[in-house]
């Protein structure tokens, strides 16, 4: 049984590390294979664009990343594969002369804040009631909870964004229209408040237009765990319908939802680009949206290359949680 | 005796109208006794004895009757009027129940311990883990397999652990619905075995439930064999066994082996169960029984005294008008 367990977690580490590999891998060799000279072409735009003249350094930045053609391929993948190591992805064009782990860097934890927080409590708050309405399908919470989920999922999120901005921000000016704190306030003790000042509005709509299908998916599998011959042997042993529903029904309802939660979490970066653009919040979607409008194609890289990792490393936190509370996986690893 | 039930009817609700899958259904458990109930499936076993512990899910209600249980100490309670919170207490250390299915009815993420823990607590025990391992140990699981989560069991081993489990509040009745069907000959009779030890032992009155009725001839003090819904039997279970009374008690006995003899031809019933929707006007049995004559599909036979037992046929009416 322990050899089962060890095994298991070997060979899902491999699995992981083979992907990560291969997805770094893809990063370098996909500019690689553009055909002709990008490099020179995106010098050319980008001197069109701000009407300077593009300094030496930045062209060599530029060049790293699409292959230095008289360099042979394999001691490149060798230099880039050292640098990726050094969390080294060279240097922004559009903030030249910005590390782009620097931006990155930045940029992370107003992102990881804001949906990290917010995913999370879309998660505790749809989860929450689902298991409610799941537990009496047809009482009266369900019969309100179910379709003002199957609303609120069905609303655009853009949508949703816009009109909170438009009615709380600039009507009713509750709030601030963007950003991620008041630049004035930057090391002094109002900081943390214009931080969470900042924070409710993006948060909001995020957990107002997600916690619906969380609400959804663990309210039907709570309908089809309830109906489970032992939740009803629970109800038999006398026990309190507290704890018949979370111990019994919701610990095992939870199961696929948690699957689901850290793949959501996985796609906070992505998930970010959205909420981060309309409210102008400094955080890597943001950052994304800034780099493609200003054609910065390292940092587009950087972005891409964190996205991608940041999605492996929640799947296999995902596939060991999961491991963990259900103790049937552990058989299947044998 | 310690269960009373009379008159109990339960249904099945939906828009088109209720379906009666416990039709009338009376009979009285006596202490320490095992009642087995037989019949083919979809008779309503199942259904009569989630009604007799109140735990039935929807759309299934019971829509009449009582359920009287007369506990050790204190008076008499009507199951069937008794509120939710009113049974909590009376559950598991007055009637318990074992489920055809262990691997479905042990809670899959959590530790057999953990599953006698939260009973036994909640009834006030203090010394869980001991009582979990005499628990175990009487039906001859090792007390150390307690670590074990449902599916590192074989399934006998699981099977065993769900009686040990109805055991662990030192119960009054426990209900048994087909508990050796999802195990093998072998450990059929292992079990059986260990029930009837355990209820010499310890004095619980048992419900048991199967389709098969020869199982229940070396296992049952007495046997009620139902049909589309209703009792049509009820004896001595050697007597049942020896000298049914109901032409439908016939078949079923002839359609199964006995558990110690060599298989002889067997004979199943011709014919389907009834449609409980759509029940014939007299007998139920009518359109299978070969017994039939004209009076049958007239005249729904009553269930009745007929000497060694009770019977619902109409081949006894010229018996009784003859002793009259
Ligand atoms: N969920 C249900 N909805 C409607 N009718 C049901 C349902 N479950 C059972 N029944 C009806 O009740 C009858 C008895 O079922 P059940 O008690 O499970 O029989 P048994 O245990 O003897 O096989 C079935 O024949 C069927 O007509
Ligand atoms: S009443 Fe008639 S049909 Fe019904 S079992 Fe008796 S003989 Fe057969
Ligand atoms: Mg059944």
């Amino acid at each position: 049984m322990k050899q089962g367990k060890g095994r298991f977690l070997t060979r899902r580490v491999a699995f992981y590390v083979a992907t990560a590999w291969s997805a770094i891998t893809l990063n370098f060799l996909i500019p690689r294979l553009m055909p002709g000279d990008p490099t020179s072409v995106i010098v050319r735009q980008l001197q069109k664009q701000s009407g300077e003249s593009i300094p030496p350094e930045a062209v060599e930045a530029i060049q790293k990343l699409f292959g230095d053609p008289r360099a042979g391929l394999l001691q490149q993948y060798w230099d880039y594969l050292g640098s990726v190591a050094r969390l080294d992805f060279g240097l922004s064009i559009s903030r030249f002369p910005t590390p782009v782990g620097e931006l990155l860097g930045a940029g992370l934890p107003w992102t990881l804040l804001l949906v990290g927080t917010t995913t999370l409590l879309a998660f505790a708050i749809g989860t929450g009631l689902g298991i409610a309405a799941g537990w009496k399908p047809g009482g009266r919470l369900d019969g309100f909870l179910s379709p003002l989920s199957t609303f609120l999922s069905a609303l655009p999120y853009f949508w949703v964004a816009l009109i909170a901005l438009y009615v709380f921000g600039l009507v009713l000016g509750w709030f601030p229209l963007g950003g991620g704190y008041d630049p004035d306030l930057y090391g002094r003790p109002g900081f943390l408040g214009s931080v969470l000042e900042h924070l409710v509005m993006p948060a909001a709509t995020i957990v107002f237009s997600a916690f619906g299908g969380w609400l959804l998916g663990m309210r039907n599998m709570m309908i089809t765990t309830v109906s489970e011959d032992y939740v009803l042997l629970g109800k038999a042993k006398g026990l309190s319908s507290g704890r018949v529903m979370f111990r019994y029904a919701a610990r095992n309802a939870l199961l696929p939802s948690v699957t689901g939660f850290a793949m959501a979490i996985g796609g906070v970066l992505g998930g970010a680009l959205l909420t981060e653009i309309v409210f102008s919040y400094p955080g890597i979607g943001y950052l994304l949206y800034d780099a493609v409008s200003k054609r910065d194609y390292p940092l587009m890289q950087g972005v891409f290359l964190l996205t991608t990792l940041t999605v492996l490393l929640a799947n296999f936190v995902a596939d060991s949680v999961y491991v963990m509370i259900d103790p049937r996986t552990r058989e299947a690893g044998r | 005796m310690i269960l009373d039930v009379k008159g109990l009817n339960v249904d099945y609700i939906s828009a088109a109208g209720a379906v009666r899958a416990v039709n009338d259904v009376s009979f009285q458990l006596r202490r320490g006794e095992i009642l087995g109930v037989a019949g083919e499936s979809g008779c309503g076993k199942s259904t009569l004895i989630m009604g007799l512990i109140r735990l039935l899910r929807p759309p299934a209600a019971i829509t009449g009757g009582e359920v009287w249980l007369h506990p050790r100490e204190g008076r008499p309670v009507d199951i069937a009027r008794r509120t939710d919170k009113e049974l909590r207490k009376l559950r598991w250390r007055s009637i318990a129940v074992v489920l055809q299915s262990a691997m479905d009815a042990l809670n899959p993420v959590a530790r057999l311990s953990a599953q006698f823990a939260d009973v036994l607590r909640e009834h006030g025990y203090r010394n869980v883990e001991e009582r979990t391992a005499e628990l175990l140990e009487m039906v001859g699981i090792s007390p150390d397999r307690a670590r074990s989560y449902p599916h590192e069991m074989s399934g006998g081993m699981r099977q065993r652990a769900m009686i040990a489990l109805a055991l662990a509040c030192d119960p009054e009745i426990v209900v048994m619905d087909e508990p050796t069907t999802a195990v093998d000959v072998v450990m059929q009779r292992q079990i059986l075995a260990q029930i009837l030890e355990l209820r010499q032992k310890l004095g619980f009155s048992v419900v048991f439930v199967t389709h098969d009725l020869s199982l229940l001839v070396e296992l049952a003090d007495r046997i009620a064999i139902m049909y589309g819904g209703r009792i049509v039997e009820l004896g001595e279970a050697a007597e049942i066994y020896r000298s049914p009374k109901h032409p439908y008690t016939k078949g079923l006995r002839d359609s199964f082996p006995p558990l110690h003899a060599p298989v002889t031809r067997l004979s199943g019933i011709p014919g389907t169960p009834p449609d409980l929707r759509n029940l014939p006007h007299g007998c139920a049995f009518e359109p299978r029984c070969p017994s039939r004559f004209d009076e049958c599909a007239q005249r729904r036979p009553e269930l009745l005294d007929v000497g060694d037992g009770l019977a619902a046929c109409h081949l006894h009416d010229r018996e009784r008008t003859a002793h009259a």
